[in-house]
């Protein structure tokens, strides 16, 4: 995974609560196996629909950050989502509330998700709406959020951001634990199901 | 100290738990779809790891799947090199599948249930939001990403931090025609669409007890579309009589000691929740939604909001853009928004008894002449069964199309899709724009609305059919 320890880029203003994860990136993406090269799925339904969707102006198109309104990435599990918006290039989603498992995906993949305050994600709107070059600092080490002469601290658990910061991938840190794992195996009890053999119905 | 069930279950399957680090989480069952697996599949070969329990997980075909002519290869290119990758992954990797045309493939949350691999006090995961599906066992049943499936594939563990509790009773007694979906879409619109983030959600309550394991499991699917991370219902004797005799249920003597256990899986007296939330069935009447997410729901009596009487900016911005994506315009009453599709079917209301209830309004009448229908039921079991019952001829008698098991248009990822700017009443869990084609819209309704809008071509409640 790749590591996360600062980023500085623009930001791209997205005034929409409850983005879902259908619209992040549509089904008919998914069919790829691959885990690169979602680009052309990114937001495609409104970036092709509505001429003035913020991806759709120049002034925001190299955006890295992206700042959403509250609960975004609901719906489906997709991971993709998470890949669609690395590719499409944001390195740092900033809303005052996710949903869980596209939270979780992010930290898999090394996109941050950062929670700030309604407050501070309507005053990040307004900088970007007013000057759309403003620089933004997040910064996961400090755990702050910096442009002009505005710092905002945010809350990030020590362990996750320790994954991030260092770039560690989940599962080389369990197989340290393989022996504990094992000891449970030996506990479970021994009429749980088991998918094979295939039994007759 | 008293604990919930979700607690006892998380807390029975704790391999390692550390200050300052995830606790390590025993998965039961892992469950594969041919959509969010091959990366993991990559992943691990990439890594030269292996499958540590291919006993405990099984992989069906169900998003990609044509409903029809399902034996001919699928015809989209890129649809079939993703069943292909799931059909060499399970062969390489020593894991059991259900492919197309296998008696036991069908809709990935469907299955587990029907063939007994879902079992309470279970921990089970999906690459699939909708895995919260099996919590209607009092399993703890959880949606998943394409990391963790890989991470679930090479360990059958995952890194997991307690979740929170929180509880929905529903106490008293449904009246004629409103069912699971409508107590569940009633919930959402109430704690609205990521409501209960970071909570597992256990309901409870008369009239959640009084309810079947198929209406059970609509109720817990759809616990994701109010953002929970699971949801749950202790297991009592319709769980245990909807289990026994399953293909991997326990037997004999195994069947004694897993009841004895599963009937300790219940909260506690006292256990405390962080979250509580009260509804009161019999007020409860037919739900669809008018937006473009799950909490945009009202009684079918309503009318369509009008956003300018939305106090809040943001939900007021969020009720402009679902209505002007909805075509729909403030103040019209719902029963009069006319719909081109009928989708019954998916993994909220595509089993046996979803079909039963609609079947059952159709009987002997035809559906609206402008109306199409589609019957997807949610796996190939469902599909015999409702033969076996006659009522595969009873839905082609009115006029509906009868297809083959799979997610089909729940999200359009096969052949069955809305074309742009037509409208769907859907038995589905999610309206989101395009879910089920590019510009299509979606009305989520419950199984007998499903079958009463049908036969008028505009939302209707099965009441309202008295007399038309
Ligand atoms: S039926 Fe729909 S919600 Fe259920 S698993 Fe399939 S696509 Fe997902």
């Amino acid at each position: 995974m790749d590591a996360f320890i600062t980023h500085t880029g623009t930001v791209a203003p997205l005034r929409r609560s409850a983005v879902d994860t259908d619209q992040i990136i549509p089904a008919e993406y998914l069919k790829r196996i691959t885990r690169t090269g979602f680009e052309d799925g990114l937001f495609v339904a409104w970036r092709t629909n509505e001429p003035d969707f913020v991806l759709n102006k120049p002034e925001y198109s190299d955006a890295s950050i992206l700042v959403a309104g509250p609960d975004f990435g609901t719906g489906s599990s997709r991971e993709h989502a998470v890949w669609a918006l690395k590719d499409g290039g944001f390195r740092v989603v900033i809303s005052s509330r996710f949903a869980d498992i596209f939270k979780n995906n992010s930290t898999k993949a090394g996109l941050l998700t950062v929670v700030l305050p309604q407050a501070e994600v309507e005053a990040l709107w307004a900088a970007a709406e007013a000057d759309p070059t403003t620089q933004v600092t997040v910064d996961l080490q400090a755990k702050l959020v910096t442009y002009g002469d505005t710092t905002v601290p945010f809350d990030a658990d020590d362990y996750t951001r320790w994954r991030l910061l260092e770039g560690l991938d989940d599962v080389g840190l369990t197989e340290r634990h393989l022996d504990d794992v094992e000891a449970f195996e030996g506990r479970r009890p021994a009429w749980l199901p088991k998918a094979l053999p295939a039994l007759p119905a | 100290m008293p604990k919930t069930l979700a607690e006892k279950v998380y807390e029975a399957h704790v391999v390692r738990s550390t200050a300052g680090e995830p606790d390590l989480l025993y998965i039961d069952l892992h469950l594969v779809h041919e959509v969010t697996s091959p990366q993991a599949f990559d992943g691990l070969r990439v890594a030269g790891r292996t499958v540590r329990r291919p006993d405990l997980t099984m992989a069906t075909e169900d998003h990609n799947v044509p409903t029809l002519d399902i034996l001919a290869p699928i015809a989209d290119p890129i649809s079939r090199a993703q069943v292909e990758a799931l059909r060499k992954n399970a062969a390489e990797f020593g894991i059991r599948l259900a492919p197309m045309g296998d008696r036991d493939q069908g809709i990935v949350h469907v299955i587990g249930p029907q063939l007994g691999l879902t079992q309470p006090g279970m921990t089970i995961v999906c690459g699939d939001s909708h895995t919260s599906t099996h919590g209607a066992f009092g399993a703890l049943a959880f949606g998943i990403g394409t990391s963790e499936v890989e991470h679930v594939l090479a360990t059958q563990t995952l890194p997991q931090y307690a979740p929170k509790q929180m509880s929905v009773t529903v106490d008293g007694e449904l009246a004629p025609g409103v069912s699971a979906k409508d107590i569940i879409l009633a919930v959402i619109a109430q704690i609205g669409t990521n409501g209960a983030a970071g909570h597992v959600i256990e309901y409870r309550g008369s009239a959640i007890e009084a309810l079947s394991m198929e209406a059970r499991m609509t109720i817990c699917n759809m616990s994701i579309e109010a953002g929970a991370k699971a949801g749950l219902i202790a297991p009592d004797r319709t769980t245990f009589d909807f289990l026994q005799g399953r293909p991997h249920a326990p037997q004999g003597a195994d069947w004694d000691a897993a009841v004895e256990y599963w009937s300790t899986l219940r909260t506690d007296e006292g256990a405390v929740f962080d979250a509580e939330v009260v509804l009161d069935a019999a007020t409860l009447t037919p739900f669809v939604t008018w937006g473009t997410n799950p909490g945009q729901g009202l009684p079918i009596s309503e009318r369509v909001p009008d956003p300018a009487q939305i106090a809040d900016e943001g939900e007021r911005r969020a009720a402009e853009q679902a209505l002007a994506y909805m075509g729909l315009t403030p103040g019209t009453p719902l029963t009069e928004i006319e719909v081109d599709t009928v989708f019954l079917g998916s993994c909220t209301n595509g089993r046996i008894e979803d079909l039963r209830v609609a079947a059952d309004l159709l009987r002997g009448k035809r559906i609206d002449p402008s109306t199409r229908m589609l019957v997807v039921p949610g796996s190939v079991g469902v599909k015999s069964q409702a033969e076996a019952e006659g009522l595969d001829q009873v839905f082609i008698d009115a006029g509906a199309e009868w297809r083959g098991a799979g997610c089909s248009m729940c999200l359009g990822m096969n052949p069955d899709q809305l074309k742009p700017g037509e409208r769907s009443a859907s038995t589905s869990n999610r309206n989101f724009q395009g879910r089920q084609g590019k510009g299509g819209r979606t009305h989520l309704v419950s199984p007998s609305v499903a079958a009463a809008t049908a036969l008028t071509g505009r939302l209707t409640a099965p009441a309202d059919l008295i007399g038309a």
